[in-house]
This record gives C-alpha cells, structure tokens and sequence, in this order.
C-alpha cells in the first residue's frame, strides 16, 4: 500500500522559509497571502496489507527519521483511507 | 592522545581536523568511515564538519542513523569524548547525544566569517585552557546553525552549565537577537555550543580547526584541542 507523510513545523517555531515565500507572493501581486508555513511531504510504498499495522510502523518511522520532534509535527496517511496521526 | 575521525559521504572538513589533530597531538587520527560499525578504541572522536549525505532530508538526520554513530553513541555512554563540530554538531544532535537541534539561519544565508565566541565555562575537557569569559575568535560557515530547544530544555542547559560558547561582540558583550550582527545565525540565547550533562559531549558550530595556524587568520582554536589533550593524556 502506499502511504503520505507530512512533516510541519510546530507551532511558535520560527519558519523563514515559509515567510521568505509569503514575502515573494505578496510582491508578486497576491497581498491576500498572510501566514506561510512550509513543510515536507513523502510518499511511501509499504510491503504491508494491514493498515493499522502499517501506521505503527509509520509511526516509529517518523519518531526514528522521518521527523524531528523537537521542532515539527507528522501527520501519516494511508492512501484511500481517512487521514490520521 | 588518539582520536578518531568520521567520515561521511559529503563530509568535507575530516581533513582539517585531522590536520589540526596531528598538529597539536602529534599522532595522525583515524579516519573511520561511516559505514563501520566498529572501530579501533580511541581516546576521541571527532564529528566533523561538511553536508552528510547531501543534507539530505534534515542537515545531519541520515547520518545520525548510520552504522558508525550507533558505535559512537555506545562509547559516549561509556564516557569517551565526542566532539562535533559544524555539521557534526547536527549529527550528534539528531543522534540525541545533545539535545536541541540545528535549524535553518534565520536570515536564510549562507554565513561564512569569522565570529566572536565568549567562553561561558573552562570547567571541562574541552574548555579547560580558556579561561571563563575569554573571547575567541574563530569561523563559521553554515546555513544551518540556528540552534533552538524548548523553554524547559534551555532553561536546563543554563542552570546546569551546559552552554559551552555564545556569539558576541569583539569585547564580549552578548547581544540581543539576530540583525546584532554578534549572532549570526539567529541562535537561542546566542548558542554557539554546548555539552551534554557529564560535559563529555561538546557540539559547536564554529571550526576551530580552522583558527590553529597564524597563516589562515588565527589561533584561538588551538586551546581547544591543547585543553582535549592535556585532559585526556
């Protein structure tokens, strides 16, 4: 099956990336830009059947690599299914 | 004293601590490639600057996980010295051997000059020929060097001593945020290092294996490297 992960920036954790963006669409005539908070996506295939089985193992992929939770937040998806953590 | 260097695919700054290591040891290190999952005993081991595997995903995440580092995480338990430096301060953060982590500068630049670091503490094997308050003057080169932890964690880092070095003025004034020019970086509390809790463990952003030979600019790393010397012979 194939899974969708993000990766986000906590909230209260400085983005300059996302707001150098904000900065760049502003001057590029969209002023109804506010807030821009930039993040990563990453799509994997698991040889795995079982969905449930395949989050936990997502789950302990995000905590060892995927993630840095010091600073950011991961949602995990399984393609066809409802979005959770 | 014998040190061990790692090298990673994309380290590119292995060289210059091993020179400054032969420098100021006399003994050439080892230079142990990431993929060892053993290696010889050492006295040392050297983390040491570049882009780890591209910079790929996190500066220092891949890294992190590579065979050589669960060796190098064993030893730190042991109590053998790890120093990181510039990406390698990324590695051992994100291999938890420090905590916090190395985000992007705040102003998104690349910044390659020479900073003002004032010596917070020469209570340990790193910082013992410095005096407490002495202001170096060494390097920097990074985009990633922006050091950021928690309220509770740098309240912890503070009160137990763990800063190692802050980015200041030439006569070692800590300033405010980043814009004043000391930082460089946007670092918390102007961090340019730290130690772990049994201060065997130092992660810095600044190369002073580049400040060793009046020939490149400076010499104020060299304490550093006579200070691990003279501790660990």
């Amino acid at each position: 099956m194939k899974a969708r992960v993000h990766v986000t920036l906590k909230n209260g954790v400085l983005d300059p990336q996302g707001k150098a963006i904000g900065h760049s669409l502003n001057r590029l005539g969209f002023p109804e830009v506010g807030d821009v908070r930039q993040g990563k996506y990453i799509e994997l295939e698991i040889a795995e059947t079982d969905a449930t089985k395949a989050k936990a193992r997502l789950d302990e992929m995000c905590r060892k690599l995927l993630a840095n939770t010091v600073i950011e937040n991961y949602s995990i998806e399984i393609v066809g299914e409802q979005a959770g953590q | 004293m014998k040190a061990a260097v790692l090298v990673f695919p994309g380290s590119n700054r292995e060289g210059d601590v091993a020179q400054a290591l032969e420098l100021i040891t006399g003994r050439r290190p080892a230079m142990v490639w990431h993929g060892d999952g053993d290696f010889e005993k050492t006295d040392l081991i050297v983390v040491p600057g570049g882009f780890s595997y591209g910079d790929y995903l996190r500066c220092g995440a891949m890294a992190a996980q590579s065979p050589v580092m669960a060796e190098v995480k064993r030893r730190a338990a042991q109590g053998v010295p790890v120093l990181g430096i510039c990406n390698g301060f990324q590695i051992v953060t994100e291999a938890g051997l420090l905590p916090g982590v190395l985000m992007r500068n705040a102003h998104l630049k690349f910044v390659c000059s020479d900073v003002h670091l004032k010596v917070e503490t020469s209570q340990s094997l790193f910082t013992n020929r410095y005096q407490a308050g002495q202001v170096i003057r060494v390097p920097v080169a990074h985009a990633e060097g922006n050091y950021f932890a928690d309220a509770d964690t740098l309240k912890a880092l503070e009160d137990r001593g763990q800063i190692a070095f802050r980015y200041c003025a030439p006569d070692g004034t800590v300033d405010g945020p980043l814009g004043k020019q000391a930082n460089p970086n946007g670092s918390i509390n102007n961090i340019a290092g730290i130690f772990n809790e049994t201060k065997t463990v130092l992660g810095l952003m600044p190369h002073p294996e580049n400040a060793v030979e009046p020939m490149f600019g400076g010499t104020d790393g060299i304490g550093l490297f006579e200070g691990i010397v003279e501790a660990l012979s």
